[in-house]
């Protein structure tokens, strides 16, 4: 167990930090840089701009920067933001907060959604209810989900019954605890409505293919000729038959997610990583979007080491197949 | 009768890691030497686990073993380099339970037979053809059957595919793993009785493992029985199956299904 | 003595794409008698599986029973509920599937896959149906009962994993076991030592048996009646003596010809072409109507192409379909 723990997490930490190096390469190498706009600008003098280079040590060779950058890190500073002018991680964290909120939400929902969607689909596969399902999932599969975000927020705007964009109203500050969670559940409706349909099409595929591989494995067939009742038979012999493939699509799901929410937060105005990392493309501020990128990574490992966790806990033959590697 | 395929002190080791501790190994082969003579048929017999598919593969030069010498024809088959095995593969060719998973199930069986050749790329299109269906003739397949899918063939149809496909490159060695097992009885006879054809006409040697007695006996001139990985017994057939020497040449005997006790009764056939 | 189970002219299709329906199982009768093991005997396509399958109604989806009788304890299964029809699954008849590596769900503790098929039929405390669990297995393993039943499918060699498979299906007593395919998979020693077992199953817990399979040599000392389908129909049903002694419908006989002589047979020539049954029984080259087999028949008359062959008793028991016997 631990060997298998050990391993998976040095997999993690490995991937965070290649990632880190090569966001750094990307965001450094790509022209232009914070202060090139001032340069235009006639009255800033070509000292003041070497001399504020310097101050940011934008002068200094790539691999010295890295370096920096990473003793910023260890600090929890994770470098330093232009536009603010002050350590990225605190701006970051508050606005990865948001993010993460919905991402969770938006993940739980879609998945609370498509696991019974999926099974019902495929006790019926090919009848009727499972052609409608499957339908609609290929409808919503083809719509993209800016479109969806979109069409969303005109129903917002023509019903009036969802607030349009932020995630509190205006007096919050003055809301009793049990008012402001029920303001936030209200504002979050429309963004995770967004990402779970965006989300929903694939998962109940993937768990319709999944459940009707195991609805025909012969061993199920055996236990139904044993006389285990219905329900046991779906809950304790087929899913955990699945787990399997579903687990893994459970990782990816969240990453899948996370990178729909980025989008959805800008079209939406959630105050989360999205519209802030976009803002500081524009800007180039690129340690906050090296931040923005290294947090999403680590999301995401963690997501995945999450399902390996489940995949280890509920699979004996992955045991016994990373004991014997 | 001159030895076509001469294994000395053949070894194949796996490792098996387990939770804690050093990896054990595991002996699948534990120094197997035998010879088998050109056209002849030898058969190696054992239970499961007892290293015989091992054997197999690496005689079919599908995995190197890790010691031993295993001598074809001048070459040194354990330590020839990648480039020599390629030229020697297509000699000794293995044919295995049910190809079922082998055979492209979407391909047509003319496809299927022809692809050695397209590999080789030494025949035009018009010669691979002849040859295709030369041998689907030759197993006993008609050519109607010619551009139909793999997959709407039954299991004793596939496995005389596999054995032209295997024939196309006119191999000197057909190792047939557990090649009859997996067919029902009636079909197992033709099967049985295309490869005995084949070998008087063609003058194959084969090396037939198999865990059933019955069709060892029947099919091979010599056998070889087989247990942890070690030759236990090896001679002639009619001696090993009459005095076997090994427990486990007799365990195996013994545990053998038979129709009847006594040899059946001629007069009521 | 009254059967156990009978099954009475058993029709079972399939349904496919491009044949609209293909019939499997045309008219199957026969009974089974309580304590005795009746041997399937039968090659691929003769519908051995579907038997055991429609039995107790676990058909694939595209597989109906188009017509017959299942009667058990006095009851037509083919018309029960769902519920009854539950509580007969591996409560009082249990099947026994081929391939013991698929047959059992890959990531439960074996034990527990024993344990749930228990607690499917009666409600009893958990400590009870623990200590039943532990009884069933330490009657199928002399050794380590307690280490196998922790086991996981895939840390069992075949053999063991044949074991557990019995232990489901013996786990509620049952009065009967269709046992399909049961020792395909394994080498001979190990299938040995199942047939071993079921024959002292048959002793201890009294149960009936129907044991399907495709090899003849496995049935000889072990089944009391035997017997042939030949696609989808029945073509000879006898005593086991009687049937592998002197087979009479003609496909019986070339099967039994067709085998290669016992290896402690040593008065036989080896290497020598075994005589065969020409063509195959592959369902594109059945004939549609008249006998079956008279394609392939060395013994076929003009009749036999256009009529089906009728059920002739030879002797008290041994019934054969074929019009050779017709008096």
């Amino acid at each position: 167990m631990m060997r298998f723990l050990l391993r998976r997490l040095s997999h993690a930490l490995l991937l965070v930090f290649g990632v880190s190096i090569l966001a750094f390469l990307f965001t450094t190498l790509a022209p232009g840089n914070y202060f090139d706009e001032m340069r235009l600008n006639p009255q800033i003098a070509p000292e003041t701009l070497a001399a504020l280079r310097a101050q940011y040590q934008l002068d200094r060779p790539l691999p010295l920067r890295y370096a920096s950058w990473l003793n910023s890190v260890l600090r929890g500073q994770m470098g330093f933001s232009f536009a603010y002018n002050s350590p990225v991680a605190p701006l970051l964290l508050v606005r990865a907060k948001n993010t993460v909120l919905l991402t969770i939400t938006a993940t739980f929902l879609a998945w609370i959604i498509a696991l019974p969607l999926g099974v019902w689909s495929a006790e019926r596969l090919g009848r009727f209810p499972d052609r409608v399902i499957s339908g609609s999932t290929a409808v919503l599969l083809v719509i993209p989900d800016l479109a969806l975000a979109l069409g969303l927020l005109v129903f917002a705007v023509r019903t009036g019954w969802f607030p349009t964009g932020g995630m509190a109203s205006v007096d919050f500050a003055s809301l009793s605890p049990l008012q402001k969670i029920r303001d936030l559940a209200i504002h979050m409706m429309l963004p995770v409505a967004a990402l779970v349909l965006s989300a929903l099409p694939l998962l109940v595929r993937h768990v319709r293919a999944a459940v009707a591989e195991v609805l025909h494995a012969p061993f199920l067939l055996a236990a139904e000729g044993h006389g285990i009742p219905r329900g046991t038979l779906l809950v304790r012999y087929v899913l955990p038959a699945a787990a399997n493939p579903l687990l893994s699509l459970f990782g990816f799901s969240i990453g899948a997610l996370l990178s729909g929410s980025l989008l959805i937060e800008v079209v939406m105005s959630w105050p989360g990583l999205g519209p802030f990392l976009l803002e500081a493309i524009l800007a180039r501020d690129i340690y906050i979007v090296i931040g923005g990128v290294l947090f999403s990574t680590i999301f995401l490992a963690a997501g995945n080491f999450l399902a390996d966790m489940l995949l280890y806990w509920l699979d004996p033959r992955i045991r016994t197949e990373s004991a014997s590697r | 009768m001159e030895p076509i395929l001469r294994v000395e002190n053949l070894v194949k080791r796996y490792a098996k890691r387990n939770f804690v501790g050093a990896p054990k190994e595991f002996l699948a082969l534990d120094s197997v030497s035998f010879t088998l003579s050109a056209g002849t048929t030898l058969a190696i017999a054992g239970e499961s686990g007892s290293g015989k598919s091992t054997l197999a593969s690496c005689i079919a030069c599908l995995e190197p073993p890790t010691s031993g010498n295993l001598w074809f024809e001048g070459n040194n088959l354990a330590t020839a380099t990648e480039n020599d095995l390629c030229k020697i593969r297509p000699q000794i060719q293995l044919i295995f339970p049910d190809p079922a998973s082998s055979l492209n199930p979407r391909w047509t069986i003319l496809d299927i037979i022809a692809e050695p050749l397209v590999v080789q790329g030494k025949l035009s299109r018009n010669e691979r053809m002849t040859r295709a269906f030369s041998l689907l003739e030759r197993v006993g397949l008609s050519a109607e059957i010619a551009q139909r899918p793999a997959a709407e063939l039954s299991g004793g149809q596939r496995q005389r595919l596999a054995i032209a496909r295997a024939l196309t490159l006119e191999p000197k060695i057909l190792v047939l793993d557990e090649a009859l097992s997996a067919l029902d009885c009636s079909v197992q006879a033709q099967i049985a009785n295309l490869l005995l054809e084949l070998q008087s006409s063609l003058g194959m040697t084969f090396l037939f493992i198999t865990h059933d007695l019955t069709m060892a006996a029947h099919m091979a001139d010599e056998i070889a029985v087989m247990s942890h990985g070690k030759i236990v017994e090896h001679g002639p057939s009619a001696k090993i199956l009459k005095t076997p020497a090994s427990e486990a040449t007799r365990q195996l005997l013994a545990a053998v299904p038979q129709l009847s006790p006594a040899p059946y009764p001629a007069a009521q056939r | 003595m009254a059967s156990v189970l009978e099954i009475q002219n058993l029709q079972v299709s399939y349904r496919s794409r491009e044949i609209r329906s293909r019939p499997v199982l045309s008219g199957v009768s026969f009974d089974l008698m309580p304590g005795e093991i009746l041997g399937v005997l039968g090659e691929s396509g003769s519908g051995k599986s579907t038997l055991a399958a429609s039995v107790l109604r676990l058909l694939p989806p595209n597989g109906y029973i188009g017509g017959g009788a299942v009667l058990f304890e006095g009851k037509n299964l083919l018309q029960a509920g769902y519920q009854e029809l539950r509580q007969t699954r591996g409560g009082r008849i249990a099947l026994i599937f081929q391939e013991p590596s698929l047959a059992l769900h890959p990531t439960l503790r074996v034990g527990e896959q024993v344990r749930r098929v228990l607690a499917a039929h009666q409600s009893s405390s958990k400590k009870k149906l623990a200590g039943l669990t532990r009884g069933i297995f330490s009657r199928l393993f002399t050794d380590d009962a307690d280490r196998i039943a922790r086991s996981y499918p895939h840390q069992l060699s075949g053999g063991q994993r044949q074991r557990a498979l019995i232990a489901q299906a013996i786990a509620c007593n049952p009065a009967v076991v269709i046992a399909d395919e049961p020792t395909a998979a394994l080498d001979p020693v190990t299938q040995a030592e199942i047939l071993g077992i079921f024959r002292s199953l048959r002793e201890d817990l009294g149960l009936a048996m129907i044991f399907i399979t495709h090899s003849p040599a496995l049935l000889s000392g072990f089944a009391d009646r035997i017997l042939i389908l030949y696609a989808g129909q029945v073509v000879e049903w006898g005593p086991a003596n009687s049937v592998l002694q002197s087979p009479r419908h003609p496909y019986t006989k070339a099967l039994f010809e067709s085998l290669p002589p016992a290896p402690a047979d040593s008065g036989k020539n080896r290497k020598h072409m075994l005589p065969v049954i020409p063509g195959s029984s592959s369902p594109s080259s059945l004939p549609r109507k008249g006998c079956a087999f008279e394609p392939r028949c060395p013994l076929k008359m003009d009749v036999c192409r256009e009529f089906e062959p009728p059920l002739v008793k030879l002797g008290e028991t041994h019934i054969v379909s074929c019009f050779k016997y017709q008096q």
